[in-house]
C-alpha cells in the first residue's frame, strides 16, 4: 500500500501526485518509470517517475487523465492509497556528462523531460529545453524546467502563449542558428516523436526518444510492449523506455497503441456513469 | 502378496459437461467423491516392485498412501503425501500423470493405471476441507534469513521447508500476487486460484514474509540482498518467463499475443471480467493458437471462454508429440477446440486498422528425429493455405527472463541465459546463492520445479549449518567448470 502524501493540479486534467514508495525513491534514476496498480480490479499501467524524494521515501508522478484509470487516479487525495507500485523499472536515460543537449518534451512528455533535464544539468552539461502544449492552459513545468535550462523555448500550437507553433518550429530554428547539439532528447506524443525525429534525421543529430506502449508485467515477461527497433524486436518495458528515434518503427508503436481503443471508451463511460463526472471522489 | 485385480478401467472422473463449460472459467473437473476414490484406490494391486514410486520426481510413497485411501484411513493418506509433497492439491491437478508415476503403474502394462493423480487430489481436497490447518512443529527461530526470488512452485516450496526449520524467510515477488505461472499463467477453470491462495496463506501463517511488486535486478539487486539486505542465502526461482514470437511477418499486428500476455490479462487481470474489472482482453471470433504443449491448450481453451466461435490449435507436429498433458487434450477436443496438426504458420495478414484478418499456414511432415528425439517437421511444398482468424496466439515456449541475471555478473549462466546450478544441491557460481525450477531447467513443470525446491532447501540448511561452508566450495568449483 502506497500513501498519496500530496496532490497538485498542474493543469486542466493533468496531476501531480507524491506517493510514498521508499524503496524506488532511493533507487530510481531518470528515465525510469513504475508500473501502478490502483486497486484489485484496476489495469497495471506504466507511469514516469518525474521526481523522486529519498528523505521522505516519496515519488512525484505526473498524470494525465484520458482514459478510466488515469481519471481515476487522477481523483484520489492526500491520505489515499494505491495498492501497488512496481519499479524503478526500464533502463535509466544514458546521460552524457559535459555534453550540449536539446531536451523536447510535448503535451505530458514534459513530466518525462524533466528529470532528464535536471539529470543533464546535474552533470554539466547544456540543456535546451523546448516544451510544448497545445494551449497555454496545458503547459505543465514551465517554471521547473526553465530553472534548470540554459535557454526554455516554450510552444503553443494555438499560440496562446510563447511561440506560436509546434516544438518541431522551435528546434529547427535551434539547428539552423548553427548551434552544437551533441543530442536531442525528444518526448511526448508518438506523432511529434516522429515529426522531431524527421528534422534530426536531415540534420544528422542523434535522437533519443521515451516510448510508451501498452505494458502489463512491466518486466518482460508477457512481451505486450514489443516494437520495432531498428528491425529488431524490443520489449519497451526492459530493453527501453528510450531508443535511437530515427530506428523506431513509429507506425507499428501507432497501431499498437490503439489497441483497445473499444475497450477503454466503454470503460470510461461506465466509470463516469457510475461515479458521475464530478463526484470528485475516488470510485 | 499382490491384489486381485478389479475394474480394468480407472474410475471416471466426473466433468463439467462439455457444452456448457466451454464458456464458463469453473472447473472443468470436479473430483472424485469418497466413494469413487476407494474404488480407484482398490484398483491397486500392490504390486512388489513399486515402479510408481521412482515414476515419481519427489518419491511420494504413492502404494501407502492409495492403500490408505483404500482402507478409508484418509488422514494416514494425506501425512504421507504432504511429507514428499509440499502442493498436492495443485499436483494432483497439473502433473503429468502419464509420463511419469501412471506411466510406469504395473496394472498399466495390460490395463488402465491406477489413476494416482485422481486419488492425490481427492486427499488433498478431503485434508483442506476436513482438516484442520495443522501447524506443524517449527525449529526453534536459528536466526537466519533466507530470501527467496519468485513465488511460483519452486519458491512457495523452498518457503515452506526452511520456515519449518527455523529460518526467517523473505519472499520477493515482482507481480503484485503470488503463485508464479499457477496464478498468472494456468487458467481457473485447470487450477482454481483460491486453492493456490490456500497454500500462500499457509506459508504466511507459518510466518513466511512476503513482498510482492520487488522485482530482483530492478528493486533490488542479487549483490543487495547478501550485502545491505544481510540475507544469508538466497534461493533464486524466478521461472522461465521470457515469450518467444515466430519471426514471421505480421507478428506485431494488433490481436497478436504470446500466450504469457493472453493467460497473464485473463487470469492475473482478470480480464474475463471485464468492465468489472479495468483489463482489456480482444474479444475474438476465430482465434488460432500455435503450439502443443499445456500453455497452448490453456490459452486456446480460454478464447472459448472469452466467446470464440472457432478457436484453432495450430501445432506443427502430431498428436503424439504434443507435451500436454493428455487430458487437456482430450478436454480441448470435448469442448471444440479445431485442431490442424502438422500445420505451421508462415505469414499474419493486416486489415487496415493494424488488426489481424487471417493467416496463411502451410502443412508439414514428419522428418527425421531431432535434438529433442523427436521426429523434425518439415514444410510440404505447395501446401500453404489460408485461415480466417481475428487473434492469434503464439504459444511457441519460453526462454529465460534476463531482469535478474543481466544484473548479477557473478551468476554464471549458459548459452540460453538459464542459470547454472549443480543438479543434486542447486548451488550456483555464487557462494551462498542457490537456483532451481524453469530458471535452471528451462520450461518444465510443477513438480520439478517444486522437487527442486526441495531440494534447495536441504543444501541451503546443511550450508548455512556448516560453519566452514567446505562442502560449498567443492560444488562451487564443479558449477564453475562444468
Ligand atoms: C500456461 C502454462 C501452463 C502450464 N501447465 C502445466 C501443467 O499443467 N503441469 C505442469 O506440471 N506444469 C505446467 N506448466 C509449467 C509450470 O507451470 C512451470 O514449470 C512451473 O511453474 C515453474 O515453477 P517456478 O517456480 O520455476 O517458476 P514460476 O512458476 O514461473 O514462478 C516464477 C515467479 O518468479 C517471479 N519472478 C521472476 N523474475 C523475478 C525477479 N527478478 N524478481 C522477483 N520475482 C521474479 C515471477 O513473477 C513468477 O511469479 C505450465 C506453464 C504455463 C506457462
Ligand atoms: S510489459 Fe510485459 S514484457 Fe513489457
Amino acid at each position: 500500500m502506497h500513501r498519496i502524501v500530496r496532490k497538485n493540479q498542474l493543469a486542466a486534467d493533468v496531476v501531480q501526485l507524491e506517493v510514498e514508495a521508499p524503496l524506488i525513491a532511493r533507487k530510481r534514476r531518470a528515465g525510469q518509470f513504475v508500473i501502478v496498480h490502483l486497486n484489485e480490479e484496476a489495469e497495471r499501467i506504466p507511469l514516469t517517475i518525474a521526481d523522486s524524494d529519498p528523505a521522505r521515501g516519496t515519488l512525484t508522478l505526473i498524470i494525465q487523465g484520458v482514459g478510466k484509470s488515469t481519471k481515476q487516479l487522477n481523483r484520489l487525495q492526500a491520505g489515499d492509497v494505491i495498492r501497488d507500485i512496481l519499479g524503478p523499472l526500464g533502463k535509466p536515460t544514458h546521460i552524457q556528462p559535459n555534453s550540449q543537449v536539446v531536451c523536447i518534451g510535448g503535451g505530458i512528455g514534459a513530466a518525462v523531460v524533466y528529470p532528464i533535464v535536471r539529470a543533464f544539468r546535474e552533470s554539466s552539461s547544456q540543456v535546451i529545453s523546448i516544451i510544448g502544449a497545445r494551449t497555454k492552459s496545458l503547459l505543465i513545468l514551465e517554471d521547473e524546467i526553465r530553472a534548470l535550462s540554459e535557454q526554455t523555448i516554450v510552444t503553443t500550437d494555438d499560440g496562446s502563449y510563447g511561440m506560436s507553433g509546434f516544438v518541431t518550429d522551435a528546434l529547427k530554428r535551434i539547428l539552423s542558428n548553427g548551434k552544437v547539439v551533441d543530442e536531442v532528447i525528444a518526448i511526448g506524443p508518438v506523432p511529434m516523436m516522429r515529426a522531431v525525429c524527421k528534422v534530426t534525421r536531415e540534420a544528422g543529430v542523434k535522437t533519443v526518444v521515451s516510448l510508451n506502449p501498452i505494458m502489463v508485467d512491466g518486466t518482460g515477461m508477457c512481451g505486450g510492449c514489443r516494437v520495432m527497433v531498428g528491425g529488431k524486436m524490443q520489449f519497451v518495458c526492459v530493453d527501453g523506455p528510450e531508443f535511437d528515434g530515427h530506428e523506431v518503427d513509429f507506425d507499428e508503436l501507432t497501431a499498437r497503441l490503439k489497441s483497445y481503443t473499444q475497450f477503454e471508451k466503454e470503460s470510461l463511460e461506465r466509470y463516469e456513469n457510475l461515479c458521475g463526472v464530478h463526484c470528485g471522489l475516488p470510485a | 502378496m499382490a491384489k486381485k485385480i478389479g475394474s480394468k478401467t480407472k474410475t471416471p472422473m466426473p466433468c463439467q459437461e462439455a457444452r456448457p463449460r466451454a464458456r464458463n472459467f469453473s472447473e472443468v473437473a470436479l473430483g472424485y467423491s469418497v466413494e469413487m476414490a476407494v474404488a480407484e484406490a482398490n484398483r491397486c494391486i500392490e504390486c512388489k516392485n513399486r515402479p510408481c514410486i521412482a515414476g515419481c520426481p519427489v518419491e511420494i510413497d504413492i502404494p501407502g498412501f492409495i492403500k490408505a485411501v483404500a482402507e478409508n484411513r484418509f488422514v494416514d493418506a494425506a501425512h504421507i503425501l504432504k511429507s514428499k509433497n509440499s502442493l498436492p492439491a495443485i499436483c494432483g491437478r497439473v502433473c503429468p500423470q502419464e509420463e511419469q508415476c501412471e506411466k510406469v503403474c504395473t496394472l498399466g502394462v495390460k490395463f488402465e493405471p491406477v489413476g494416482v493423480g485422481r486419488v492425490e487430489r481427492f486427499v488433498a481436497d478431503w485434508a483442506r476441507e476436513n482438516l484442520a490447518d495443522e501447524t506443524p512443529q517449527k525449529q526453534p527461530p536459528n536466526g537466519k534469513r533466507v530470501a527467496v526470488v519468485g513465488s511460483g512452485p519452486a519458491g512457495l516450496t523452498v518457503a515452506g521447508d526452511l520456515i519449518q526449520m527455523g529460518y526467517q524467510v523473505t519472499i520477493f515477488e515482482a507481480l503484485h500476487k503470488a503463485g508464479g505461472v499457477l496464478v498468472y499463467g494456468i487458467p481457473e477453470f485447470r487450477l482454481p486460484k483460491s486453492i493456490v491462495q490456500n497454500e500462500i496463506d499457509y506459508l504466511l501463517h507459518m510466518g513466511v514474509e512476503l513482498q510482492t511488486n520487488v522485482v530482483i535486478g530492478k528493486s533490488l539487486t542479487l549483490d543487495e540482498l547478501l550485502s545491505e539486505e544481510g540475507f544469508d542465502a538466497v534461493f533464486i526461482g524466478t521461472g522461465a518467463g521470457l515469450p518467444s514470437f515466430m519471426k514471421i511477418p505480421g507478428i506485431n499486428l494488433i490481436g497478436v499475443y504470446s500466450a504469457n500476455e493472453y493467460l497473464t490479462r485473463s487470469n492475473l487481470m482478470k480480464a474475463y471480467r471485464f468492465p468489472e474489472y479495468d483489463t482489456p482482453l480482444i474479444r475474438a471470433k476465430n482465434v488460432a493458437v500455435v503450439g502443443g504443449g499445456n500453455t497452448a491448450m490453456d490459452s486456446v481453451r480460454t478464447a472459448l471462454r472469452l466467446g470464440a466461435d472457432h478457436a484453432y490449435l495450430i501445432y506443427r507436429r502430431s498428436r503424439n508429440e504434443m507435451p500436454a498433458r493428455h487430458e487437456e487434450i482430450e478436454h480441448a477436443e470435448e469442448e471444440g477446440v479445431q485442431f490442424h496438426l502438422l500445420t505451421n504458420p508462415v505469414e499474419i495478414f493486416g486489415n487496415e486498422r493494424g488488426g489481424v484478418r487471417g493467416m496463411r499456414c502451410q502443412r508439414m511432415e514428419l522428418g527425421e528425429p531431432d535434438d529433442s528425439g523427436r521426429r523434425r517437421p518439415v514444410p510440404v511444398p505447395g501446401s500453404e493455405f489460408e485461415v480466417e482468424v481475428d487473434t492469434v496466439v503464439m504459444a511457441v515456449g519460453q526462454g529465460a527472463n534476463p531482469v535478474l541475471t543481466s544484473t548479477a555478473p557473478n551468476l554464471k549462466t549458459n548459452k540460453w541465459g538459464n542459470i547454472v546450478a549443480d543438479p543434486e544441491t542447486c548451488a550456483t557460481s555464487i557462494p551462498g546463492v542457490f537456483a532451481g525450477g524453469d530458471i535452471v531447467s528451462g520450461g518444465a513443470t510443477v513438480i520439478l520445479a517444486m522437487g527442486a525446491g526441495r531440494k534447495a532447501a536441504r543444501s541451503i540448511h546443511a550450508y548455512l549449518s556448516d560453519p566452514e561452508r567446505s562442502s560449498q566450495t567443492e560444488i562451487q568449483e564443479a558449477v564453475m567448470q562444468g
